[in-house]
């Protein structure tokens, strides 16, 4: 039965998948690195990685932006902000990082792939119940009661980690249904009507336009989110990450994201 | 035909290239990212990890809604295939395209379907709560029922296949004796399609256990109650990549091992 094969046989296949392999991580690098930042020719894509809670502010950002420099093009890669820390400290091509809690921005600034980064918005949470309020939640306390069907983010990621803040500052205990991955999913439980409450971010509710109720809660201040902003050591746009962040910091940029119900920090 | 593969086995002849060099190829893109894991795996804090009561809380719920998300397969899906291959009727063809949609579709969107129909404000989800007082969303039964969604097609498609490739003169032989469809289903076609069945069940047991999407949208993510592995994981690996791969090790390791043991026992017996 002990078939020998030419050692080749295996070497080459071998060979042709790591070859491979290699392909698919240099590609998006390639890309991007297509237009070198030191070169004659300027770079002209910026990609920007930024928290969920962003996508409305910063897509209109984008546009902004891709307005006043003429022939850039700006590509955003929107996800929890954990998620996207871990993508860069592996190496993914970003320019521009924007998370919605420091400790994710500590995963890259410990990585020296970011430094000195700054707070441009503050971020709230809000108590969300479906349009109908079928369980009549009107303030916190109305989530401790075990009739009342909760989900809040999971602890790990920044929503979930400010929940848990605003409730033990209210000195609450609550038994939630489910522990979602991002504030969205949390979002979309309430929206499909599936649970009676959730806790997400004010800008959630606004931007899930009029399909959730928001409700404010004063131990809300207790648990505020500072979003960090920061351009990355490595960004292969070069310059035109740092002008991104100078958008997003400006009053221009300010003014965005105040109406999608940030607040200045 | 069979005599005349024998006579070539005899002559030990070298596999020819062109068939050998993509399937090793194959099997290294198989291969090797197992083999990131394990470099990657941070052994010297393996025990400590795997000793942490959640491991083996999400371990343990994996196995069980898996294996419940299986029989209930085999229990619809097995009928299901005999009613495809064995029967005719109207629109059979749209009927067996329709049983391969959830295979096609991405798992979370199975999710959110299962959530219109069966969630409390669901087609039939409203009905069941006003009814009986059953609402599936975020309870154990949820995580069976969306995993079984995802993984029953596996075994309709396993199935279906085995029981058209079977001799149907053992069941005309059997109905000619006087049995019954059912008798005949019972006694002589189910024991002639059983490796089949058992190949189907093993992939659809596997894809319930590694069933993600359509878990944590239907079902949700509560330590205990539906936090599998695969959610375990993931959530794993929003701060701690290390741990990710610890749990995705146990994963692989208590499936190979369950596989590998219902493989000697059952697969390969003639």
């Amino acid at each position: 039965m002990s078939r020998r094969f030419p050692r080749w046989t295996v070497a080459l296949p071998v060979a042709l998948v790591l070859g491979l392999a290699g392909c698919g991580s240099a590609a998006p690098a390639g890309s991007a690195a297509a237009t070198p930042a030191g070169g004659a020719e300027r770079a002209k894509e910026v990609t920007v990685f930024a928290a969920a809670s962003l996508t409305g502010a910063f897509t209109a950002l984008g546009q902004h932006f891709e307005a006043a420099h003429p022939g850039t093009s700006v590509k955003f890669n929107f996800g929890s902000s954990a998620t996207l820390a871990q993508q860069i400290a592996q190496g993914a091509p970003a320019d521009v990082f924007a998370a919605a809690s420091p400790a994710t921005m500590k995963t890259v600034t410990d990585a020296s792939l970011a430094s000195s980064p700054t707070t441009f918005v503050r971020n709230k949470l809000q108590i969300a119940v479906p349009s109908d309020n079928p369980a009549k939640v009107d303030e916190l306390k109305d989530l401790a009661d075990p009739k009342v069907k909760v989900a809040l983010c999971a602890e790990q990621v920044p929503c979930g980690a400010a929940a848990v803040k605003a409730l033990g500052a209210a000195g609450l205990k609550v038994k939630p249904v489910t522990l979602e991955q991002d504030v969205k999913a949390t979002l979309t439980k309430v929206e499909l009507g599936e649970v009676d409450a959730a806790l997400v971010y004010r800008t959630d509710v606004i931007a899930s336009a009029g399909k959730v109720q928001g409700i404010a809660f004063p131990e809300a201040d207790k648990a505020i989110n500072d979003y960090p902003i920061a351009a990355l050591a490595k960004a292969p746009a070069g310059e035109l990450a740092q002008q991104f962040v100078g958008l997003v910091l400006s009053p221009q940029g300010r003014d965005v994201l105040t109406k999608a119900g940030f607040e200045a920090p | 035909m069979g005599a005349a593969t024998e006579h070539h086995r005899t002559a030990p002849a070298r596999p020819p290239w062109v068939l050998l060099v993509p399937a090793l190829a194959g099997l290294a893109f198989l291969v090797l990212p197992l083999a990131g894991l394990l470099v990657r795996a941070p052994w010297s804090t393996l025990p400590a990890r795997l000793a942490e009561p959640y491991v083996l809380e999400a371990l343990r719920l994996s196995l069980v809604t898996a294996t419940i998300a299986t029989a209930m397969s085999l229990l619809l899906g097995v009928p299901l295939a005999w009613l495809l291959a064995r029967t005719d009727f109207p629109g059979r063809r749209l009927v067996r395209a329709l049983v391969t949609v959830p295979l096609v579709l991405p798992p979370v969107v199975g999710g959110v379907a299962l959530l219109l129909v069966l969630g409390r404000r669901g087609l039939v989800g409203q009905w069941l709560e006003s009814a009986f007082g059953i609402t599936l969303p975020f309870t154990t039964a949820g995580v069976v029922v969306a995993e079984a969604f995802v993984a029953m097609p596996f075994l309709v498609i396993s199935v279906e296949g085995a029981l058209r490739a079977a001799d149907r003169r053992y069941e005309e032989a059997a109905a000619t004796l006087g049995a019954s469809r059912w008798t005949v289903f019972r006694r002589v076609t189910l024991p002639m399609v059983m490796p089949g069945v058992v190949a189907g069940a093993v992939l659809c047991w596997a894809r319930a256990l590694g069933e993600f999407g359509a878990t944590i949208t239907f079902a949700g993510n509560f330590p205990g109650t539906t936090r599998t592995m695969p959610l375990a994981v993931y959530l794993a690996l929003e701060t701690e990549p290390e741990a990710a791969i610890v749990l995705s090790l146990v994963l692989l390791a208590v499936s190979v091992v369950i596989l590998a043991s219902l493989r000697d026992r059952w697969v390969s017996a003639p």
